[in-house]
């Protein structure tokens, strides 16, 4: 079973204007995904985009991998565009994952950080209390989905268009007091992680935080996605992308 | 039987695929990806004296075509590399080529003393990019007078093959090969990534923490093959071309251009197999071309220009 494998598309399908979900279906036995875990994936056919594209995977069913991506940047336009039956080539899964929670957990999504959470949500189904966050309600996704995954559901928006207005490490706070003792873990943008890890910082309970940085390869040997961390300078795609929260120097 | 056995100076490699520096950590980061015994040569992620931290982040930014990368020359140092990764590479039947650099002559004299002394180092490939902080931040590869200076040093002190890396940002590469094989190199790799750069046009800024990188990919692959061209006219020690390489049409190109064997590098971020692929690539358009020994192919170019 090698991580580097080509798979064919058999949807790619819009979730709203802004999201679509690919399912790919390997043409071979592949290794299984943890949640935490990550694809590098190539998003067209040319050599612009050059690189692949690191995306979490979303779900893993019946054989066959689920990414949810947000529609950015040149690499998610161009991958937007591949039609069903397209091969594509795909390193994964790469990456530590996030380390299991033993009962209730409290987990913080950041826009499509969701995508990261997903599968612990489902694995751990009904035992996540869910912050879920982003600018207004057109950036939320799949909220449907992570109501019935999760035991129950906090949505904030900044814009105040879907659930409390504000920003969602609000309602972390409320999860801290109201479940002392249950680990975190947080997906999204680097400056929500950071909220996220300070106010986590003094409870004494864990805190995973799954971290994006701009890389090349995906396997370790480009050093572009570095992270400083009290034990010195780490790879985001081989020592995380999962990182201890008070580890990180940020 | 095609023969696809080369030789660099010295050193010989049983086919004429390499690694670039930087772009294959120390092997061991694609060795589940590879069979490394399959490669003519593994040249490791570059090594100074001492451990770099190398630059903040972002440290890197795709081009159209190609990427800058700013890493800032990472990398563990050379004892720590001896120690931990070499034993690794040993059980492999490829030379490794331990790429180095340092900010001073002396830096460069020592590193490669000690990397010359080390159990399982075939070559060593001088990186001279970088800039020389006894001359007051003259980049060493730029400047013949000092480059003459470092690579003389260096010749002094290995008895290994040495392979100097050449800069692409100068005026006349051929004439920078020239100084290197004056100086004492066995071999030159040609070339060295592109100063570049990238601006976040709503921010004002550089992407790049560092404000600038050196370009790679297909974009600088046709400025490789003319530089190797240029080279190969200029100096008669043999030269090993990159720049871009993505398959093996595009080595191929390298090797009619002049070049004695060809280091594959960013192609191995987005394809770990690069490598194997493009030496099975090059044995196919051998059969294919129904020529039995590789070296036939080098330097073939015919062209009116002169």
């Amino acid at each position: 079973m090698s991580r580097s494998f080509s798979a064919t598309i058999l949807h790619n399908d819009y979730q709203s204007s802004l999201f679509k979900r690919l399912v790919v279906k390997p043409s071979s036995t592949v290794i299984l995904p943890k949640p935490g875990q990550f694809y590098m994936l190539q998003t067209g056919d040319s050599f612009d985009p050059l690189l692949k594209r690191p995306f979490s995977i979303f779900s893993y069913e019946e054989n066959t991998l689920h990414f949810l991506y947000r529609i950015r940047g040149k690499g998610t336009h161009s991958l937007s565009k591949l039609k069903e039956g397209t091969d594509i080539q795909l390193i994964g899964p790469l990456g530590n994952s996030y380390p299991a929670p033993e009962g209730d957990f409290i987990a913080v999504a950041g826009g499509i950080g969701i995508a990261s959470l997903f599968p612990l949500l489902q694995k751990f189904e009904k035992r996540a209390h869910l912050c879920y966050g982003a600018r207004n309600k057109a950036e939320l996704v799949m909220v449907d989905e992570a109501r019935k995954a999760a035991k129950e559901l906090f949505i904030a928006t900044d814009d105040g268009s879907a659930g409390g207005k504000g920003f969602v490490t609000e309602y972390l706070k409320h999860c801290l007091d109201s479940f002392p003792g249950a680990p975190v873990y947080a997906c999204g943008p680097t400056p929500m992680l950071h909220i996220v890890a300070k106010k986590v910082r003094d409870r004494g309970i864990p805190c995973y935080v799954s971290l994006e940085e701009h890389m090349a390869c995906g396997i370790g040997a480009c050093l572009g996605c570095v992270v400083k961390t009290t034990a010195g300078q780490k790879r985001v795609c081989k020592e995380g992308p999962v990182f201890a929260a008070e580890e990180i120097i940020w | 039987m095609v023969n696809l056995a080369v030789e660099i100076g010295p050193l010989k490699l049983k086919n004429p695929v390499m690694t670039a520096s930087g772009t294959f950590g120390y092997g061991e980061e694609y060795a589940e990806f590879v069979d490394l015994n399959r490669l003519g040569a593994i040249v490791v992620k570059g090594l100074s004296l001492t451990p770099r931290e190398g630059n903040p982040t972002p440290r890197i930014v795709e081009t159209p075509a190609g990427m800058l990368n700013a890493i800032g020359l990472q990398n563990i140092g050379v004892r720590a590399f001896i120690k931990e990764k070499l034993p690794f590479l040993r059980q492999f039947d490829t030379p490794v080529i331990a790429n180095f650099f340092g900010d001073t002559i002396d830096e460069y004299v020592q590193a490669a003393e000690e990397l010359s002394a080390a159990d399982g180092v075939r070559a060593l490939e001088m990186n001279i990019s970088c800039p020389n902080k006894q001359a007051g931040w003259i980049v060493f590869g730029t400047d013949p007078k000092t480059m003459d200076q470092v690579v003389g040093a260096v010749r002094n002190v290995t008895k290994l093959p040495l392979i100097v890396k050449l800069s692409p940002n100068v005026t006349d590469i051929g004439c920078m090969a020239k100084v290197a094989e004056d100086s004492g190199a066995d071999a030159v790799s040609v070339m060295n990534t592109i100063t570049g750069m990238v601006i976040d046009i709503r921010r004002r800024k550089p992407v790049l923490a560092n404000a600038t990188g050196g370009l790679s990919g297909p974009a600088i692959r046709p400025i490789a093959v003319r530089m190797v061209w240029e080279v190969y006219k200029a100096v008669k020690i043999p030269i090993i071309g990159m720049g871009g390489i993505m398959t093996a049409h595009d080595a191929i190109e390298f090797m009619i251009a002049g070049a004695r064997a060809v280091a594959v590098g960013t192609a191995n971020f987005i394809m770990p197999t690069a490598t194997t692929d493009i030496c099975d690539g090059i044995e196919a358009f051998l059969k294919e071309e129904r020529i039995s020994d590789i070296n036939d192919l080098i330097g073939s170019l015919t062209t009116s220009k002169k």
